[in-house]
C-alpha cells in the first residue's frame, strides 16, 4: 500500500464527466480526518462538498479553485501515515499514473494521455484511466509479423486519427481533413481537434468542410436558449412596443452621480438607469412582474431582475435577486458583478433560475432595439437599443440629442395593450427626467 | 384579461404561513411526553433507550453511505436524514411475520428487520441487484419505479387474506412504504381501490416528506393526503413523522386493524427530507434555507434525547456509548464496502430465471467465449 494515497474526482452524479473545484477547505499541510469535508465541487447538476476517502495529511493538491477537472482525475494526495517520516514521493504523483503505457495497438489511448497531470477536456469525454487498463485482444499466432514500415500519409484516404479523436471532432463540429496532424505518423491528436476549435474566435473564418457547409452541434447554451425560445414563443402570446425617448437628462444624472464622492469607481451605464425606471414602474404596475400559472397569475412583489448576457458559451439571463431592496448604489454593484460573473462563465445555477423581469441590452452591439422573446414564466421583457445623437425636436427646434429605442415585449394573456403602453411609457418618462420622475414615483 | 380578475391574482410573498398540521403526537420536539385521546405507548426504559439508539445508528450509517457517494465508492445514494423517526417508528412496530414493501429510501426500516445495512450497498455501487431474501426478512427489494411497490404490497396482502392468515390477533399484515409524490401516480390509486374493495391486510405508510425531488407539496394535493383515503373507503391519520413514539403507536394500531381483518389504513407520516433527493440533486436550488431550519428544530433524534435527559432513563456514558457504536458500524460499514468484490461478468446470467433458459445458456456462452478472446483472461 502506498503511503500517498491520490484522490481521484468521484463521479458525483450519475454520469458526470467533469466538475469545478468552487472551493479548497482544506490546505497542504493541514491534518484531517476520515470524512472531513475537504472540497467544494460544484457539477452541472449540484454543488457538494466532498469528505476525505483517508485521515491523514494534505501532501498536494493539484487543481486552483476555478478549474474544471475531469471525473477521474487525482485533485488531492493525502499522507496516509504522516508520523512516519518525510515519505518517498512527496512530489506530485499525478505523474504515476502517466507512467502506465500503451501499447499503440491498442488504439484506444493515445501518448501523453494516460496521465492524470494532463490538460483537463472541457468538451466531451476524456479518456479515462480505466481505459488504459484494456486488456490486448489474444491476436493469431499467425506468420510472423512484417517488418514494421510507415505508411506514406499521402495513400491515406481519410486522415489518420484514432476513434476517440474523431468523436472529439464530430462533436466539436471540426473537419478532421482541414487539420494537419501533429502525433505519429502524422496523425491527428485530440490537442490538434482542441486547437482547431479555439482558434477561429472569429466567426467568419469557420472551418467548412469539402461541402461548403459547417455542422454545429446543438448543446449546452445553445440547446438550451433554443428550448426556451420556442417554448416561449409558442406558449405566449407576444405584444412588442416600440418607444423612442430623449435620454438627455438621463445622461447628465450619469455623468453627476459619477462625480459623486460615494460612486467613484462604481461601473455607471445608463443600464442602470433603465434598470431603476423598470422598478419603479413596476411598483406602479405590479401586474408586469408576474407569471402565467394556468389558472392562475402569480404577481410577485419582489422582482428578480434578469439581465441578458452574451457570453462565450451563448446567451445567459442571470438575474439579481429581490432588486427591490437594494439602493442605486447597491444595484449598480450587483449589475457589474452579475454581468462579470457572466462573461466569465462562473454563473451559478441559482442565478439563472427564478426571474421575474428580464432587461435585454442590444445597444451594445449596436443596433437600435428589436423584439426580446420572454423568458419562460416571465410576463414582460424590455430591450435596450444603443443610445445615438439624432436630430430630435426639443423645444421646437431640432437639435442634435441623446436619444435611445425602447421594446416592450409582453405576455398578452396577462398584459392587455393599455397596461403595457402605460408602463413602456412611464419608462420613457423616467429616462426622459429621472429626476422628476423619482420625486413623482419613487 | 378583464381587469375584474386581478383579484384571482395571488400575491406569492409571505403567502404561506400554514398552520402547523393537525397530527397524532407524543412527544414533543422538546422532549415533553403528551397524551393522546386514542393512541399511546407503554414501552420499558430499555425500550426507550433502544430506540434512541436505532434513531442514532440509522442517521450514522446513512450518513456514512453519503459519505461513500461522495468519494467514488456508491453510484448513488438516497438518504433518509430527517426520517428515522418514521422508519424506526413503523419499523419497530412490525411483527416478525409482516411483510414490507419498501421504496429505495428505508434504509432505517431494513436496519429494524435485522437485515444487514451492508445489503443495499451492493446495488447503490453497482456490484449487485439487492442481495437479500425477501421472503427470508418479510422484506421486499428495494423498488425505484415510485408507487409500484404499492401494488405488489396489495397483491401480497389479498394472497395473505385468501391464505386465511387474517382475522385474528395473530394475523399477518403487509406495510407499503412511498413518498407524498408517489400518491399522485396511477399505481398508488389502484392499489387504493384494490386493497379497499378487497379489504386486504395492509398499511399504506407515507412518508410525506414534503417534497418529489423539486416538487413541493402543493403540487401533489390540495388536501391534506391522509384525507384521500376517506374517498377510498378507508381510515386516514396524519401522525407527527419526527416522532418515534407516535409513529410507532398509529402502526402499531393500523398493523393491528389490518391483520385483525379490519382492512387498509393509511398513515401520513408528517417529516422532512433534510438532505437532497438522492445524491445526484441540489436541494438548494428549490428549498430556502429558513423552512430547513425550522425542520431542524424538529428533530427527531433530539427529542428523543432530551426526553431520556429530562425522564433520567440515560446519562452521557449511555449516549457516547451509543454514539461510539454507532461509529464502529459505520467503519464496519466502510470497510465492507470498500472490500465488496466486483461481480464477475457472468453471473450477469445467474438469476434471470429460476431454471435457467436455452436461449440464455447460448448468451451465456458466447459472452463467455468474448471473454476469453482478451489476453490473460485465464478462461
Amino acid at each position: 500500500m502506498t503511503r500517498i494515497k491520490e484522490f481521484p474526482l468521484p463521479d458525483l452524479g450519475e454520469g458526470l464527466a467533469e466538475g469545478e473545484i468552487l472551493k479548497w477547505l482544506v490546505g497542504v499541510g493541514d491534518t484531517i480526518e476520515l470524512n472531513q469535508p475537504i472540497v467544494e465541487v460544484e457539477t452541472a447538476k449540484a454543488a457538494v462538498e466532498i469528505p476525505a476517502k483517508w485521515a491523514g495529511q494534505v501532501s498536494a493538491i493539484f487543481h486552483a479553485e476555478g478549474e474544471t477537472v475531469e471525473v477521474g482525475t487525482p485533485i488531492i494526495a493525502i499522507d496516509t501515515d504522516p508520523g512516519a517520516g518525510p515519505a518517498d514521493q512527496l512530489a506530485p504523483s499525478a505523474e504515476s499514473l502517466a507512467a502506465v503505457t500503451v501499447a499503440p495497438a491498442e488504439g484506444m489511448v493515445e501518448p501523453g494521455m494516460t496521465g492524470g497531470g494532463r490538460t483537463p477536456v472541457l468538451v466531451g469525454y476524456g479518456p479515462r484511466n480505466g481505459a488504459a487498463k484494456r486488456r490486448a485482444r489474444v491476436t493469431e499466432p499467425a506468420a510472423p509479423a512484417p517488418p514494421q514500415q510507415e505508411k506514406p500519409a499521402a495513400t491515406v484516404d481519410r486522415p489518420l486519427a484514432k476513434p476517440p479523436v474523431r468523436k472529439l471532432a464530430k462533436d466539436l463540429g471540426v473537419d478532421l481533413f482541414t487539420l494537419t496532424g501533429t502525433g505519429p505518423n502524422g496523425s491527428i491528436t485530440r490537442d490538434d481537434v482542441q486547437q482547431a476549435v479555439q482558434r477561429p474566435a472569429v466567426p467568419a473564418a469557420p472551418s467548412f468542410g469539402p461541402g461548403r457547409e459547417q455542422r454545429i452541434p446543438v448543446k449546452g447554451v445553445r440547446k438550451l436558449t433554443a428550448a426556451n425560445m420556442v417554448a416561449s414563443a409558442f406558449t405566449a402570446p407576444h405584444v412588442t412596443e416600440f418607444l423612442t425617448v430623449d435620454v438627455t437628462r438621463s445622461m447628465r444624472a450619469l455623468d453627476r452621480l459619477r462625480e459623486l464622492p460615494d460612486w467613484r469607481g462604481v461601473r455607471v451605464s445608463p443600464l442602470l438607469l433603465v434598470a431603476k425606471a423598470v422598478l419603479v414602474a413596476i411598483k406602479r404596475y405590479p401586474m408586469v412582474n408576474s407569471s402565467w400559472a394556468g389558472d392562475d397569475i402569480v404577481v410577485k412583489e419582489y422582482v428578480n431582475l434578469g439581465i441578458a448576457a452574451a457570453t462565450e458559451r451563448g446567451l445567459i439571463v442571470p438575474n439579481i435577486k429581490d432588486v427591490g431592496r437594494l439602493t442605486l448604489r447597491e444595484l449598480a454593484d450587483a449589475m457589474s458583478a452579475l454581468v462579470t460573473t457572466a462573461k466569465e462563465g462562473r454563473t451559478s445555477p441559482a442565478d439563472m433560475t427564478g426571474g421575474t423581469f428580464t432587461i435585454t441590452n442590444v445597444g451594445v452591439f449596436g443596433v437600435d432595439t428589436g423584439t426580446p422573446i420572454l423568458p419562460p414564466g416571465e410576463a414582460a421583457i424590455l430591450a435596450f437599443g444603443a443610445v445615438r445623437e439624432m436630430p430630435w425636436v426639443h423645444k421646437g427646434k431640432i437639435k442634435p440629442r441623446p436619444v435611445t429605442t425602447l421594446g416592450l415585449s409582453f405576455d398578452h394573456r396577462i398584459i392587455d395593450g393599455e397596461l403595457g403602453s402605460k408602463f413602456l411609457r412611464d419608462i420613457g418618462v423616467f429616462l426622459s427626467d429621472p429626476e422628476a420622475a423619482l420625486l413623482a414615483w419613487g | 384579461m378583464a381587469k375584474g380578475d386581478v383579484a384571482r391574482a395571488r400575491t406569492t410573498r409571505g403567502a404561506k404561513s400554514a398552520p402547523a398540521p393537525e397530527f397524532v403526537q407524543l412527544l414533543t420536539p422538546e422532549g415533553e411526553r403528551v397524551d393522546h385521546p386514542t393512541y399511546a405507548v407503554d414501552f420499558t426504559d430499555e425500550e426507550y433507550r433502544g430506540l434512541y439508539r436505532d434513531l442514532v445508528v440509522v442517521r450514522r450509517l446513512d450518513a456514512e453511505a453519503t459519505a461513500l457517494q461522495r468519494q467514488g465508492e456508491l453510484g448513488l445514494w438516497a438518504s433518509l436524514l430527517g426520517q428515522e423517526a418514521a422508519q424506526v417508528g413503523s419499523g419497530r412496530a412490525l411483527r416478525v411475520h409482516d411483510m414490507v414493501f419498501p421504496t429505495y429510501r428505508e434504509h432505517g426500516v431494513l436496519y429494524c428487520r435485522g437485515i444487514d445495512p451492508i445489503m443495499p450497498l451492493g446495488l447503490f455501487r453497482g456490484v449487485d441487484q439487492g442481495g437479500w431474501d425477501p421472503n427470508q426478512f418479510k422484506f421486499s427489494m428495494y423498488t425505484i419505479v415510485i408507487g409500484a411497490q404499492t401494488l405488489h404490497a396489495t397483491g401480497y396482502a389479498m394472497g395473505v387474506a385468501k391464505d386465511g392468515k387474517v382475522g385474528s390477533p395473530d394475523g399477518e399484515a403487509v406495510i407499503a412504504y412511498f413518498g407524498d409524490g408517489a400518491t399522485s401516480q396511477g399505481d398508488v390509486n389502484e392499489a387504493f381501490v384494490w386493497s379497499s374493495v378487497f379489504n386486504a391486510p395492509i398499511v399504506f405508510f407515507c412518508q410525506n416528506n414534503q417534497y418529489a425531488i423539486s416538487e413541493p407539496l402543493e403540487r401533489q394535493t390540495r388536501v391534506p393526503l391522509f384525507q384521500r383515503a376517506a374517498g377510498f373507503g378507508f381510515p386516514g391519520v396524519r401522525v407527527d413523522g419526527n416522532d418515534v413514539l407516535a409513529v410507532y403507536a398509529v402502526t402499531r394500531d393500523a398493523l393491528d386493524n389490518a391483520r385483525q381483518g379490519q382492512g387498509p389504513t393509511l398513515i401520513e407520516a408528517y417529516t422532512y427530507r433534510m438532505g437532497a433527493h438522492t445524491t445526484s440533486d441540489d436541494p438548494t436550488r428549490y428549498r430556502i434555507a429558513s423552512e430547513v431550519e425550522a425542520w431542524q428544530a424538529k428533530d427527531p433524534i433530539k427529542r428523543v434525547r432530551a426526553f431520556l435527559e429530562k425522564q433520567k432513563l440515560a446519562d452521557s456514558a449511555f449516549f457516547d456509548a451509543v454514539d461510539e457504536e454507532a461509529r464502529a458500524q459505520a467503519v464496519h460499514l466502510r470497510e465492507r464496502v470498500l472490500a465488496m468484490p466486483d461481480p464477475q461478468p457472468l453471473s450477469l446470467f445467474d438469476h434471470v430465471y429460476a431454471e435457467g433458459s436455452p436461449l440464455l445458456d447460448e448468451q451465456r456462452e458466447q459472452f463467455g467465449a468474448y471473454l476469453a478472446s482478451f489476453e490473460g483472461s485465464g478462461h
